[in-house]
């Protein structure tokens, strides 16, 4: 089931916004089921709980427009009777005879009565009904937001951001438009394909026999086009898929591209796709397009019929003339709350799943509640301990067994391994990202779970690899760490960063905004910002994640400089490259494969001579450069 | 979006024949109420009931042509619709393939993938709905006012009193409504953005603990999208129902009207009830021409996208005169290069000059943003040098095609890109007909051997998209296979090594050197350890190189370079 829909989701990628005022395009896409429709609904309605009195009113609304503006055509038609009455009088030379325009402005002017009051009945409706669609759609948007802040980092790792992205715009705005539209749209056509049946059984039984003729004719004709053009637009979306695909991995690899000369492969590889795509669009396109003139045509069908049958009735003096007119006017009304009918089980279905899957998201296990009673550190130190820690990501795979450390206020540890060996894993730990299996974590003698999660991690400064920085200004972005840092502040840090330089060569300087990917910028700009930020931040105890990977070595020694400045009477965590760090590290360990398999300072773990002391000798090995340099 | 819409040149005939067809289609519907009219006026009238049913035949000839006409348009249309989409965005694909690194980031990737995947899709939907409603609403409209002034010229005053009212309200709505369209697409974006921000950021975010900051931030950008799109329904409520009086008011005014028309023997009672018909068609139609106003705005913005893509010439051409180079097999040359982005105060790169030859190793480093990177694009002509000249085997590269001029560079980026497909194929980017030997070959000296060998399936082991199933470091590793399978002249890797550990870049440096002996090798690099055995060090600050020489002489002349080591290395290691 959810693979089925991971399938169906790639087409649509990162595409976000609504689906426009024509509406739910219901009958067009492949239409993904509920797996528990029931259960969805009654808690899609639950949302609208608040609202139910204006709802209530809503409906009652919709019920009187439209009973209103199904009743008008069999009151015009007693208008045209009349008309004809008189004119058929006049043709026959009866003496005397006139048009009864009296009559016929009576009952007009009870027509303008009821037109005035559907229109504004409808008007009613609609505009009551914007504010509690947008309303329950804003409370479902801010309640998935405030889930996703509460969900622990696992959660994250766990899915795409796409797929999160697209259960909060896609899914909720599919919801909207539902409440928006269909909502009303499938109260007032069963009012209408009732409310009228019952005018024309009024009217002429016999007629409403012939009228309704050609009812489930179009309704099976809708229920099949769109059942086959499913199947195309499945096609369709797959093709869509694949040709997404490859123009995101072509434009994500430009430069290799360019490099190897393969603009040629890449745009055959293209058009072949697209050629494909063509194909199942045009069928597609034409399955779901023919339903329009077939329907056409059967209501054509339909009127005709009343047409002759009508006028041969009223030869027959069965029916007057004017319920002829009436019967024209409730045939044509007919088809097309029929064919919103026939969608409308598709676009309930297709909501309801949609509800669902931000439902899922609403019911994903929350982080653990903080404690109750937590503990403030007043003046955090920088001790940490680990006591007996165990940990794995997989409750089947344990990573981190019987963990212990003991680490001072000041004091340096790095850590060190081959790429990939899984050294975030403290960093999450230590952050309380994840939580740990058993055992203890102690920053200063106290439980880390005995406090609350943001006191914990505002002990905590980080620099992560991959830098972070939103579409703001820069001083914003430094001054994310600490929202109340002056002007001056704020310079500083970035000075000590050594980023104060570069963010004045910027025509804005300091307010120079960073574009959606902060592509205005180096990477390694970025990381001095992301260094500057921590700094301001000014943390008990730092995190440097591979912070200086991607600054190049001229720009780290002043880094570097600024960073012991910076490291002094606080704990730091280093995952670093450099030996020069490493060898001055209190404590060094070594990670490989997620788990911890040495630890020690520099010259103890030399001393072991395992897999730290065979890592450090590597480095010189392709080089030979010790003897040649001394 | 109009002008996107020259695109449909290929299309000529047939958006004609979907004309013409909208147009018989129209004639054939409208002519169904005159029938009637003549089944009311004559065949009810005088009693004939064969003529009332031989009418009904002919209407029901005329609905099945209407049917016809109608499919038929729908199927050309569907080809053209969906024909535009698929020639433009293989017009758009094309011209980004054909872009230099410098129009590539103008816009940006991302904006990229989105300008040729959903905007050209939601231009073609506007096309069809176009094809489908814009051209036959006018055409029911032009043909229903002409039908109904046929049927009674007088009583069609009514409708000089109506449509314009109907056409000013329409207008008045839409003219409020396409910019609250528009802000709610901007408002839409803006969430989308911040929402994506907290994802991306989450650890950062949590990490300094401003997770009630974002939530604002959410809150502020959801408040506002809300506001907006009530604002948007509320003002289409009106719309509605409005035109919806309007319509009945007329009938009412059709029938009041033309009854008196008819007492005085002017009109017959069927040709009111056809007129009350057309005048139907015709408020239809403005309806439908009314809601294709509010389409287009989202068209307008794709189709704007789309347009800054195909507008966007690439600066790089290959030269008229294509020189050959004489066979020096490697040699690069800067001379006086200086180079800067576009709109950039400063240049990136003054006066670089330097050679390197077949069988050396130039290695450059130096500081953030001082241009090592740039320095190195340039011998690929990912860009355009603003003066002197950058020369590959004594020829300036922008005499050269760049077909024959890349063919002689291997070339490994700072980020490793793969692409989906086995790892096989992967290496074989780089030569597409290199034997299993020579991509086994090249996987070994890039030190790749091992974890290919541990994978399910070795080399034909499937890559995800973006290389997602292998570490970063193997990433890397795959992508020098590639670069090295060419046995390319020139190879030039862009801060290749630091995402490997020193192990492995040890022992892929000393593999490499043979491999690469009689070629020139260029490589930016970080570590003090990676550049120590280079022939040639270049030492760049500020754009300029600020040294040359070996690692010897470096550390004797330069004081940037020894700065460099100190940091890196211990004193035993420097002395």
């Amino acid at each position: 089931m959810s693979e089925e829909r991971n399938g169906s989701r790639k087409g649509s990628g990162g595409g976000f916004g609504g689906r426009g005022p024509l509406g739910p395009g219901g009958m067009a896409m492949p239409v993904v089921k509920a797996k528990n429709f029931k259960g969805s609904l009654k808690r899609l309605l639950g949302y609208l709980k608040p609202y139910r009195m204006k709802l209530l009113f809503v409906f009652v609304m919709a019920i009187l427009s439209t009973a209103f503006s199904i009743v008008s055509p069999k009151i015009m038609g007693k208008a045209t009777t009349k008309l004809f009455e008189g004119i058929m009088l006049k043709y026959q030379q009866v003496p005397g005879a006139r048009v009864d325009f009296d009559y016929i402005l009576q009952i007009l002017l009870i027509l303008i009565g009821l037109y005035l009051f559907s229109a504004f009945f409808s008007y009613l409706q609609q505009y009551i009904m914007a504010g509690v669609a947008q309303r329950t759609v804003f409370d479902l948007r801010k309640d998935v937001n405030e889930k996703l802040t509460n969900l622990p980092l696992a959660f994250f790792d766990a899915h795409t951001h796409g797929e999160i992205l697209s259960r909060v715009t896609n899914d909720v705005d599919n919801i909207g438009s539902t409440l928006q539209q269909s909502l009303t749209q499938l109260i007032t056509s069963l009012v209408t394909i009732v409310g009228i049946l019952i005018m024309m059984l009024t009217i002429s039984p016999l007629m409403t026999l012939i009228a309704v003729v050609t009812l489930p004719l179009s309704f099976v004709v809708t229920v099949l086009i769109a059942k086959r053009s499913q199947k195309y637009f499945a096609a369709q979306q797959k093709e869509l898929g694949t040709l997404n695909g490859h123009v995101e991995e072509m434009y994500t690899g430009h430069q290799i591209i360019k490099a190897f000369g393969r603009e040629d492969e890449s745009i055959d590889k293209f058009n072949e796709t697209n050629e494909k795509l063509y194909q199942a669009g045009w069928k597609a396109q034409f399955i779901s397009g023919i339903i329009f003139p077939l329907m056409n045509f059967i209501s054509n069908i339909g009127y005709v019929l009343v047409c002759v049958v009508g006028g041969i009735f009223v030869l027959k003096h069965k029916i007057e003339i004017g319920d002829v007119q009436a019967f024209i006017q409730y045939s044509r009304q007919f088809n097309q709350p029929i064919m919103q009918m026939a969608n409308i089980a598709n676009i309930i279905q297709s909501t309801i799943a949609s509800a669902e899957r931000v439902f899922e998201l609403l019911d994903e296990v929350e982080e653990k509640p903080e404690a109750e009673n937590a503990t403030v550190l007043q003046f955090p130190r920088g001790e940490v301990k680990f006591q007996q820690v165990d940990f794995g990501y997989r409750e089947d795979v344990p990573l981190i067994e019987n963990m212990n450390i003991d680490v001072k206020a000041g004091q340096t540890i790095a850590i060190v391994g081959p790429t990939g060996a899984g050294k975030t894993t403290l960093v999450n730990l230590l952050m309380r990202f994840y939580e740990i299996s058993a055992g203890k974590i102690l920053v200063d003698g106290v439980d880390i779970r005995e406090m609350r999660r943001g006191e914990l991690r505002s002990l905590f400064g980080m620099v992560l690899q991959d830098t972070w920085l939103f579409n703001g200004t820069i001083r914003d972005n430094i001054a994310y760490g600490r929202t109340a840092a002056t002007e001056e502040e704020i310079v500083r840090a970035a000075q000590a960063a050594h980023a104060d330089h570069f963010i004045r060569t910027l025509p804005e300087g300091y307010d120079t905004i960073l574009n959606e990917e902060a592509s205005n910028i180096s990477q390694g700009q970025k990381q001095l910002l992301t260094i500057a930020r921590a700094i301001l931040a000014d943390p008990a105890i730092l995190i440097l994640d591979e912070a200086t990977s991607n600054v190049d070595t001229r720009t780290e020694v002043l880094i570097q400089r600024a960073m012991r400045t910076l490291m002094k009477g606080r704990t730091s965590f280093v995952i670093a490259h450099r030996l020069s760090t490493i060898r001055e590290a209190d404590l060094i360990l070594v990670m490989n494969h997620g788990s911890i398999i040495e630890m020690g300072n520099h010259h103890e773990l030399l001393a072991t001579g395992g897999f730290y002391a065979d890592l450090y000798q590597s480095q010189f090995t392709g080089g030979n450069s010790t003897s040649e340099a001394s | 979006m109009f002008k996107l819409l020259r695109y449909l040149k290929p299309f000529t005939w047939s958006v004609v024949a979907v004309l013409m067809l909208l147009f018989f289609q129209a004639i054939a519907d409208l002519y169904l109420p005159t029938l009637m009219s003549d089944i009311v006026d004559i065949g009810i009238v005088k009693g004939d009931t064969q003529y009332i049913l031989r009418v009904g035949a002919l209407m029901l000839l005329f609905a099945a042509a209407s049917a016809l006409f109608l499919v038929a348009a729908s199927f050309l249309s569907a080809k053209i619709a969906t024909g535009l989409g698929r020639n433009l965005r293989s017009l758009v694909f094309s011209r980004v393939e054909s872009y230099s690194l410098h129009e590539f980031n103008r816009i940006g990737t991302a904006s990229l993938i989105t300008r040729t995947t959903n905007d050209i899709t939601q231009v073609q939907q506007v096309v069809v709905m176009m094809l489908r409603m814009m051209v036959s609403a006018p055409i029911m409209c032009i043909g229903g006012l002409i039908m109904a002034v046929s049927k009674d010229a007088e009583l069609s005053l009514i409708f000089v009193l109506v449509l314009p009212l109907l056409a000013g309200v329409i207008l008045l709505i839409t003219r409020r409504g396409v910019p609250l369209f528009r802000a709610m697409q901007v408002k839409l974006d803006k969430l989308n953005l911040v929402l994506r921000e907290g994802l991306t950021g989450i650890r950062v975010i949590r990490a300094f603990n401003r997770l009630e900051h974002e939530k604002k931030r959410f809150s502020e950008a959801n408040s506002d999208l809300t506001d907006t799109a009530i604002k948007v329904n509320k003002l289409m409520a009106t719309l509605m129902p409005f035109m919806m009086l309007v319509m009945n008011l007329s009938t009412i005014a059709i029938v009041w009207f033309g009854g008196l028309r008819v007492d005085h023997g002017d009109m017959q009672v069927g040709d009111m009830m056809a007129f009350l018909q057309y005048a139907m068609q015709i408020m239809f139609s403005l309806v439908m021409i009314s809601m294709m106003f509010i389409m287009i705005p989202r068209a307008e913005a794709s189709a704007v996208r789309i347009n800054e893509v195909l507008d966007l010439v690439p600066e790089i051409k290959d030269a008229a005169g294509i020189e050959q180079t004489q066979d020096k097999r490697g040699l690069v040359e800067f001379r006086n290069v200086t180079f800067s982005y576009p709109g950039a105060e400063q240049p990136v790169l003054s006066n670089i000059s330097f050679s390197a030859g077949p069988g050396e190793v130039t290695a450059i480093i130096g500081g953030t943003g001082v241009g090592k990177s740039t320095l190195i694009n340039l011998i690929p002509r990912f860009y355009d040098v603003d003066s002197g000249s950058v020369l590959v085997d004594g020829v300036d590269v922008r005499e050269m095609s760049q077909e024959s001029l890349r063919a002689k560079i291997g070339f490994v980026p700072q980020k490793a890109v793969l692409f989906t497909g086995t790892i096989a194929e992967n290496i074989r980017y780089g030569k597409e007909n290199a034997t299993d030997e020579e991509v086994k070959q090249a996987a070994a000296i890039a030190q790749a051997s091992e974890f290919v060998a541990d994978m399910q399936d070795g080399f034909g082991a499937v890559m995800a998209q973006g290389g997602a199933n292998v570490s970063g470091g193997q990433k890397q590793r795959l992508a020098i296979a590639r670069a090295l399978v060419r046995k390319a002249e020139i190879y030039i890797f862009d801060d290749t090594f630091s995402a490997l550990d020193f192990k492995t870049d040890a022992k892929l440096r000393a593999a490499l050197k043979k491999e690469t002996i009689n070629a020139t090798v260029l490589m930016v690099a970080q570590r003090v350890s990676t550049v120590m055995d280079a022939d040639r060090i270049i030492v760049m600050e500020d754009g300029k190189i600020a040294d040359m020489g070996s690692h010897k002489e470096l550390l004797k002349t330069c004081q940037v370079y020894r700065e460099i080591v100190s940091s890196q290395l211990a004193e035993e290691e420097i002395a």
